[in-house]
């Protein structure tokens, strides 16, 4: 595709503007986003930053227009403009990309899902598709042409990988020429490559249409170069109750990046921030622990498809990883890594008893069975649940109930034992004030927190957690990564699939890269600490 | 469940087809052969449906796979005219409640006959064609209002991944604790439960896909079509095909002197 | 400080709402597929005894109907969930053909008449009765599309039972009725419940369902 020139991308960029700006969530007490005083000018990149909870998320769906189908106990305060006018009405303006990959896709074919958008402005036939194989090479999806990205316009949607999806997302909402890019966490999940090639992709389309930018992301690291202005907010509780008039506000600090970081360091890293360079202090090991064999893989080969019958015959799925070993032990944690689509989560489900492996066998030794036999993926639910606790990547699959504190509860009512824990869970991981809240609700670095204290509920002696860290702010992921270290000291093996290499390093132990997948092989090395 | 829903390797002649036209005669064939009952017409359509068959890329195996519940079906249609419907001529059975006589049989027969025919022409229809390109069409081309048009479609998206769903959903909910063993009573709880959570989930995710499509500007008014939904001379071989097939069917029924309408 | 009302959307469908709707419905229509598959095993003994019984399952394919309404509160909403839904069931292979389009239209219509005239159109007799989307319009919506689908099956020209004899096309048509109010009448208000308790329905009309008084 020839890239059209700057005046064809006809892109007006937008301006913001908050004038004591409030939202509070239907069914909340305390809201989401109190007192937001901010003007962004049309062509401003802004990284907004904020502690878990802080309202970053709902601040995006404000802007573009979408938040205030939840019912009329909802409540917005002041006045949240975009070039003058409110959001909701100005469809096309800004163009939002949600923290869930999943639900970005809207129709079954590529080419279909990138020109939805367009459709939508009544932009004419033969412009959609301009545009569509420009948003498709913007973001390294290329249509046409043999490349390693190239996919058909007819490509199935359901058949891309984590990373692939957050691209056509991305593809979508330039494919609208939108004034306004709202990022919310776009390379959560993706892999460190992955990360790069998205932001890249970003930059590449903002130096062409000029667009107005407010990207959420933990990490300052990867968007500092990319943007001019860092704007931190603080929780809309913390705003209210402090009265103050400094504290009123609900932006703790905004200005440049390097004026930003380099004045206020201090203040961003109480806020939990993740400032360049900086790793948050965490608790040491104190023991090695025993080390003694939990569970082991030998040969494994791993599918998330089941066999198929046909006739008489049945024919197994082809695995995505196989000839995988690995050893999990006592008081020992275990990393496993690789790319995007590499097979990480599917391992961990069959490591945890939860899928059937394709080849070879999980062996749980004697003293973790305790008399339940050898095979996890026989154990009945209760005692799995007592011995191999699972955090899934998506934690909304695993949530049972409609309230915060049942969801803890649920774990040890089942056992019989452990209600006690659940206050200090609670406490640890941030939770107090939600526990009457229904965790659907939740931000999304909430949610992630919750799926993983329901876990630890439970006491398990090996703990599986997918990528238990994504979306969390420093000071919670300390916290996270502390408690995790108490529960190895004390003998508890962590089972962890992450790209978050800081995290690898404060648990240590050993380390089971996975190659692309259907590569295979993959054998653990120890002592990543 | 997934395949049932997208048609990626079909490339039969028929798919080329615009998807209002195969409906328009679908539903003529079923018209037709709806006002009478009676084995020659039937037999007629029938045969005429198989021979057109391959033209949608339907194989022998794949009519079996989809094909075999409404044989029984159509059986069991056929039976239940038989011993319900209205007597005449000399009687073959009759037991208590049930009788069955010439009549009634013949008219049996010609009903499970009607049934089939009636039935294959839809899944015909549904072999060669993409729920896209018919969403298309109907609202393009039959003016169907587009909002609820592509509504569903992304809707059917959804659903087709309920399948990959189910599975995650219970290996989740076995990780919490909540198993699927046990005596045939606490499966069946236990099914319940794990659909309930599939369909909250499946809702959850649908109201957070309208967001993703209002935020696309789904929803506010006019709006252009990327790819056009076009009728082709195909279309016009496939509705004489169409009105052929009808037409026969009545004639050699009426030649035969088996019509028999069904509001007499 | 002032605070802006939420919009409020009245009749119209808002894009959350036909999402949504067109996703029970097409559930419903895999659920629907199920059902006939079963349905051919289940009305076998049914068909051998006395075949007007098969109307005592025939509520499981209007449960579309009642839940899409008792969820949506919106006018029109039976109707399309229910025509959905028989949508769904084509496209999964029907034993009925393309006639279970007409049927799945019939059935929404019979269950959006119920709705229509007990809760949201404008009658002056409303006002004795305090309807409201409970259990007494689930039920009756549920005899409604049950009634107009035994009306369909049996005087309709493709109605499977449209050779029967007049006495047995009324008992079916009782017992359709009776199915419908009971499968899909009662079972959607319980499962609106459920799903208003989960919170799911947060952003509709139906979130506060589950504490929603049964009668008036
Ligand atoms: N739909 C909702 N209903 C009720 N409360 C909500 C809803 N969405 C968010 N909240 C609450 O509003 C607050 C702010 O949520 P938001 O998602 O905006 O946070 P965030 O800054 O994006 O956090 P994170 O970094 O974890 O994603 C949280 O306390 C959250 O629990
Ligand atoms: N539910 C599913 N059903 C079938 N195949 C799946 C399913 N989920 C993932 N896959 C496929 O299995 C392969 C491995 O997926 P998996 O989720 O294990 O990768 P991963 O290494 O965890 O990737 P990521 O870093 O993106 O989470 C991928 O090619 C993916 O397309
Ligand atoms: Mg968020
Ligand atoms: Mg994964």
């Amino acid at each position: 595709m020839t890239a059209s020139d700057a005046g064809a991308s006809g892109v007006r960029p937008a301006a913001v503007s908050a004038r004591g700006w409030g939202w509070r969530h239907a069914g909340r007490s305390a809201p989401a986003v109190q007192g937001l005083d901010l003007d962004i000018a049309p062509g401003e990149r802004v990284l907004l930053l904020g502690p878990s909870g802080a309202g970053k998320s709902t601040l995006l769906h404000a802007l573009a227009g979408v938040l205030g189908d939840e019912g009329d106990d909802a409540d917005e305060t002041g006045s949240l403009l975009i070039d003058g006018v409110v959001p909701r009405g100005q469809r096309g303006r800004s163009g939002l990309m949600q923290q869930d990959p999943e639900t970005q896709v809207v129709l079954s074919r590529l080419g279909d899902d990138v020109a939805f958008g367009a459709e939508n402005l009544a932009v004419p036939r033969d412009e959609i598709w301009r545009r569509v194989h420009e948003a498709l090479d913007d973001v390294g999806l290329r249509s046409a042409g043999p490349g390693p990205g190239g996919l058909p316009l007819d490509h199935p949607t359901s058949a891309l990988s984590g990373g692939q999806k957050q691209r056509l997302a991305l593809a979508g909402i330039l494919a609208m020429r939108p004034g306004l890019i709202l990022l919310d966490e776009p390379t959560a999940n993706l892999d460190p490559a992955g990360v790069l090639e998205v932001r890249d992709a970003v930059g590449r389309c903002l130096d062409k249409t000029g667009a107005t930018l407010v990207v959420v992301e933990h990490r300052v690291s990867v968007w500092k170069d990319l943007v001019d202005r860092i704007v931190v907010l603080q929780p809309g509780s913390a705003a209210g109750s402090t009265g103050g008039s400094a504290a009123s506000s609900a932006v703790l600090l905004d200005g440049p990046p390097d004026q930003v970081l380099a004045e206020a360091r201090d203040m961003l890293i109480g806020a939990g921030v993740w400032v360049p360079g900086y790793v948050p202090a965490t608790r040491r090991r104190v023991s090695a622990g025993s080390g003694d064999l939990l569970l082991a893989a030998e040969d494994l080969a791993v599918s998330r498809e089941r066999p198929r019958r046909r006739g008489f015959r049945t024919i197994p799925p082809v695995p995505v990883q196989h000839g995988i070993a690995a050893q999990v032990r006592s008081g020992h944690a275990l990393t496993v890594t690789g790319p995007n689509g590499a097979g990480k989560s599917t391992f961990a489900l069959t490591l945890a008893g939860l899928l059937a492996p394709v080849a070879g066998k999980v062996s749980a030794a004697v003293e973790l069975s305790e008399g339940a036999g050898i095979d996890p993926f026989k154990w009945k639910a209760n005692q799995l649940i007592s011995r191999i606790g699972t955090v899934f990547q998506e934690p909304e699959h695993q949530f049972v109930t409609g309230r915060v504190l049942d969801e803890l509860m649920f774990g040890p009512r089942h056992l019989g034992h452990g209600e006690e824990r659940v206050d200090e869970l609670l406490e640890r991981l941030r939770l107090t004030h939600l526990v009457d809240a229904n965790p659907y609700t939740l931000s999304g670095g909430e949610k992630r927190r919750l799926s993983v204290a329901t876990v630890l509920a439970a006491h398990p002696r090996v703990l599986v957690l997918d990528e238990p860290t994504f979306g969390q702010d420093a000071n919670t992921w300390a916290e996270l990564a502390s408690f995790l270290s108490e529960l190895l000291d004390a003998g508890t093996s962590v089972v962890s699939v992450t790209h978050d290499q800081e995290f690898s390093a404060v648990l240590g132990g050993a380390e089971l890269r996975l190659g692309p997948a259907s590569r295979g092989g993959a054998r653990q090395e120890a002592g990543a600490a | 469940m997934r395949d049932a829903l997208t048609l990626r390797s079909n490339h039969a002649l028929l798919t080329r087809a615009n998807p209002l036209a195969k409906f328009a005669v679908v539903f003529l064939i079923t018209l037709v052969l709806a006002l009478s009952i009676d084995w020659v017409s039937a037999s007629v359509a029938l045969g005429a449906e198989l021979v057109i068959f391959p033209l949608a890329g339907l194989t022998l195996r794949l009519l079996w796979q989809r094909g075999w519940p409404l044989i029984i079906a159509a059986a069991l249609g056929g039976w239940s005219t038989a011993i319900v419907a209205a007597d005449g001529g000399a009687v073959l059975l009759d037991v208590g409640i049930w009788s069955i006589s010439e009549g009634s049989l013949q008219l049996g027969i010609g009903f499970m006959l009607r049934g089939l025919a009636i039935a294959l022409p839809a899944i015909l229809l549904m072999t060669c064609t993409d729920p896209t390109d018919l969403a298309d069409a109907l609202a393009q081309k039959a003016r169907l209002p587009h909002r609820f048009v592509l509504g569903t479609l992304a809707a059917m998206r959804l659903v087709g991944l309920m399948a990959e769903e189910w599975q995650t959903i219970g290996m989740a909910r076995r990780a919490r604790g909540v198993g699927s063993q046990g005596s045939p009573l606490q499966r069946l709880r236990a099914t319940l439960g794990q659909s309930f959570g599939l369909l909250v989930q499946a809702i959850r995710r649908a109201s957070r896909l309208a967001i993703t499509m209002e935020a696309r500007g789904f929803g506010t008014g006019l709006r252009t079509w990327a790819r056009e939904s076009t009728y082709s001379p195909l279309d016009a071989w496939v509705l004489a095909g169409g009105v052929l097939i009808a037409a026969a069917a009545v004639v050699a029924a009426a030649g035969m002197g088996t019509w028999n309408f069904v509001w007499r | 400080m002032t605070t802006a009302a939420i919009k409020k959307t009245g009749n119209t469908w808002r894009v959350v709402d036909i999402v949504v709707a067109a996703l029970i419905a097409i559930t419903g229509g895999v659920i629907f597929w199920a059902w006939s598959q079963g349905a051919g095993i289940v009305s076998a003994p049914m068909n051998a005894v006395y075949p007007p019984l098969t109307g005592l399952i025939a509520g499981g394919w209007m449960i579309p109907a009642v839940l899409g309404m008792l969820i949506i509160r919106k006018p029109g909403a039976a109707i399309f969930c229910e025509t959905v839904a028989a949508t769904g069931e084509l496209i999964m292979g029907s034993q009925y053909g393309a006639t279970v389009l007409i049927s799945g239209l019939l059935q929404g219509l019979g269950a959006e008449l119920v709705f229509f005239l007990l809760v949201y159109g404008n009658f002056r007799f409303k006002s004795f009765l305090h309807q409201k989307y409970n259990l007494i319009a689930a039920l009756l919506a549920g005899a409604g599309a049950g009634l107009f689908c035994g009306l369909n099956d049996s005087f309709l020209p493709w109605g499977w039972n449209i050779a029967y004899e007049p006495g047995d096309k009324l008992a079916y048509i009782v017992f359709c009725t009776i199915s419908g109010a009971v499968i899909a009448g009662a079972l959607s208000w319980i499962a609106t419940r459920g799903l208003a308790r989960t919170g799911v329905l947060s952003s509709f009309a139906s979130r506060k369902a589950a504490s929603e008084p049964v009668f008036n």
